[in-house]
């Protein structure tokens, strides 16, 4: 944490689970919530820091951290996957749970979608039911008023026992409070009660069971009553997890384990066991949810879905849904090709101005003419070829694109294409198609997280094609010659491919894409 | 509304229905449970895609495209 971070997305950490405090006024704080609901644009507005934001779930991949002062404190926020649940269904839900769990923040700050607020109480429940120290902070106000859904956020307030501040963090409404709020609850100890779910009286009969044990060997370094349910419905992972952080496995104490086999004896008799106890749990933080979600909102327009339903309609009907689609990518396409042209001409034009001024320097001051063809036909020229033609296109595609991305149609393409894609890359993990936020939009990601490499491997190849073959085929040479020709030649490619990787890969991450993972530098 | 049991990708267009069974096993069942697909959940199917699969569906206030070979594992009551 030594280092400075640059505004720029590539310097954020992405150290899993190593959070270094620089001194005893640190502070961590864990930000987290389901996919989509703002937890970037939080954490950007919070630590003035440009991790890239995107409209598509799942664009953390690992948990990213930055930080900010707020009245003489340090407060270290950790971005985390956007998760559902934090019972562990998938890598991200891994690294969210563990890092919740065990990761010892001494906050944990859970953003939710105010137009979608039901299905956030999801994972606001569970996280409750692992630390009390949490700050809910209800995002998109603007979209939910704008849907007019009114959210009591002291009701809510109240019933889930910790703080929540309302925020629209794209236009900086709320932030302040927030801070404050952060501020405020990290400096208290918590004292209040928090929400416990309350299960079937069967499944709460036997966590006072478990409970006094696991109290015993948990003491504060987990809630004792979590760590119990979670035994009712331990996994292997879990398991490991827990013992790690506690030092102790739990399932070797003897008490404990009698405990689940009395357990487990109860269980039989009321036809509860392995495959339906997790139905059993979350029914229950469901129907928790949705109470909740009944008391604090109150549309004032039942149909408050009724313009998108219909825009969408549109969009993605049989009749007119591919139709638009391919339109508006020509449209798109058509702006980029005949938009670029001009720029690219202009830089063309300059850049080659300068290529014949350096001839004439080079020439002037002596050097040799393979001197010469090396650093100014070779290396300049074409890195100047590569700048007018390429630098505009993309200049005008990917803010366009950041377009498409902002609206919220790309979820639509893949809604659209799903069926296509699928037949294309039907591999194991596809095989659940969640949600047309989810799942397809990997692909779309793909594409743009392999672009630069994409671009400088066709260009290179074409160079090398271009520059060897076509050269040695055309004209007869000497052998000498050859080789000069041939070793230039490499040498200029492997410097053009550096060179216009490290280009591409500057602007792509400075301007709209940032690489979630480091591993993607890889290319050389 | 008559109780009739069907998978959920039957469910005509613009028809409420409230989930009975999920079929689901493991890691698929999990993640169905954590989309608020739980027994007493009330689906609506919204929108056809342009090939019919998949569909989308609002389920408790977010709108959920589901691919037909999982929903037909989703038995609601209509």
């Amino acid at each position: 944490m030594g280092l400075t971070y640059k505004s720029t997305g590539l310097s954020v950490n992405t150290n899993k689970l190593e959070i270094i405090k620089e001194s005893e006024n640190d502070y961590v704080v864990a930000v987290a919530g389901n996919p989509n609901v703002g937890k970037s644009t939080i954490f950007n507005a919070l630590t003035g820091m440009n991790q890239h934001t995107g409209n598509w779930p799942g664009k953390t991949v690992t948990n990213a951290q930055g930080k900010y002062s707020y009245k003489n404190k340090n407060f270290i926020l950790v971005d985390i996957p956007g998760t559902y649940s934090i019972m562990a269904n998938s890598v991200e839900e891994e690294i969210a749970r563990d890092f919740i769990c065990f990761g010892n923040p001494d906050l944990v700050l859970v953003v939710v979608d105010a137009t979608c607020l039901e299905r956030n109480l999801n994972l606001v429940l569970q996280i409750l039911e692992v630390t009390p120290n949490v700050v809910v902070c209800v995002n998109l106000l603007d979209e939910a008023k704008k849907k007019k859904i009114e959210i009591n956020l002291d009701i809510l307030s109240s019933h889930l026992g910790v703080p929540v501040v309302g925020t629209s963090a794209r236009s900086g409404i709320g932030l302040q409070e927030l801070k404050d709020e952060i501020f405020i609850s990290t400096m208290q100890n918590f004292e209040g009660e928090t929400l416990n779910i309350q299960y079937d009286n069967i499944i709460e009969a036997s966590i006072s069971k478990l409970l006094p044990y696991v109290n015993e060997i948990v003491k504060n370094k987990i809630s004792p009553r979590w760590a119990s349910i979670k035994l009712l419905d331990i996994d292997d992972t879990l398991n490991e997890s827990i013992s790690n952080y506690i030092g102790y496995n739990l399932l070797d104490n003897k008490n404990i384990v009698n405990s689940l086999h009395e357990i487990d004896n109860d269980f039989k008799n009321s036809n509860i066991n392995k495959d339906n106890i997790r139905d059993i749990l979350v029914e229950k933080i469901i129907e928790k949810s949705e109470l909740i979600y009944n008391s604090c909102v109150s549309l004032e327009n039942k149909n408050y879905n009724s313009k998108d339903r219909k825009l969408d309609k549109i969009l993605t009907s049989k009749l007119t849904g591919i139709p638009i689609m391919i339109l508006l990518l020509i449209l798109i396409f058509w702006i980029t090709i005949t938009g670029a042209n001009y720029p690219s001409e202009l830089l063309s034009n300059g850049l080659f101005f300068i290529q014949d001024k350096l001839i004439e320097v080079f020439n002037n001051i002596g050097f040799p003419k393979w001197v010469t063809d090396l650093l100014v036909m070779g290396i300049y020229r074409t890195l100047a070829w590569v700048v007018a033609v390429m630098l505009p296109p993309m200049a005008i595609f990917f803010p366009l694109f950041t377009l498409l991305e902002d609206s919220g149609y790309l979820p639509r393409i893949a809604f659209n294409m799903d069926k296509f894609f699928k037949k294309a890359c039907a591999h194991g993990k596809q095989a659940l198609t969640m949600c047309m936020d989810c799942k397809i939009l990997q692909n779309v990601n793909d594409i743009k997280y392999y672009f630069p490499n994409a671009i400088t491997f066709v260009f290179v190849s074409h160079h090398v094609i271009a520059d060897v073959i076509a050269p040695t085929s055309a004209i007869p040479l000497t052998t000498a010659f050859h080789i000069q020709l041939i070793s230039v030649t490499i040498l200029k490619n492997i410097l053009i491919t550096i060179l216009l990787h490290k280009l591409l890969f500057y602007f792509f991450s400075n301007n709209y894409f940032v690489f979630p993972d480091k591993r993607s530098c890889n290319f050389l | 509304m008559s109780n009739k049991h069907l998978s959920l990708n039957k469910l005509p267009i613009g028809k409420r229905g409230t989930v009975s069974t999920l079929l689901f096993q493991g890691n698929c069942r999990r993640r169905m449970l954590d989309l608020g697909l739980v027994k007493g959940t009330k689906v609506e199917a919204v929108q056809k895609s342009p090939s019919g699969d998949p569909i989308a569906y609002a389920i408790r206030g977010a709108i959920i495209a589901l691919r037909n070979e999982d929903a037909s594992k989703i038995i609601i009551e209509y």
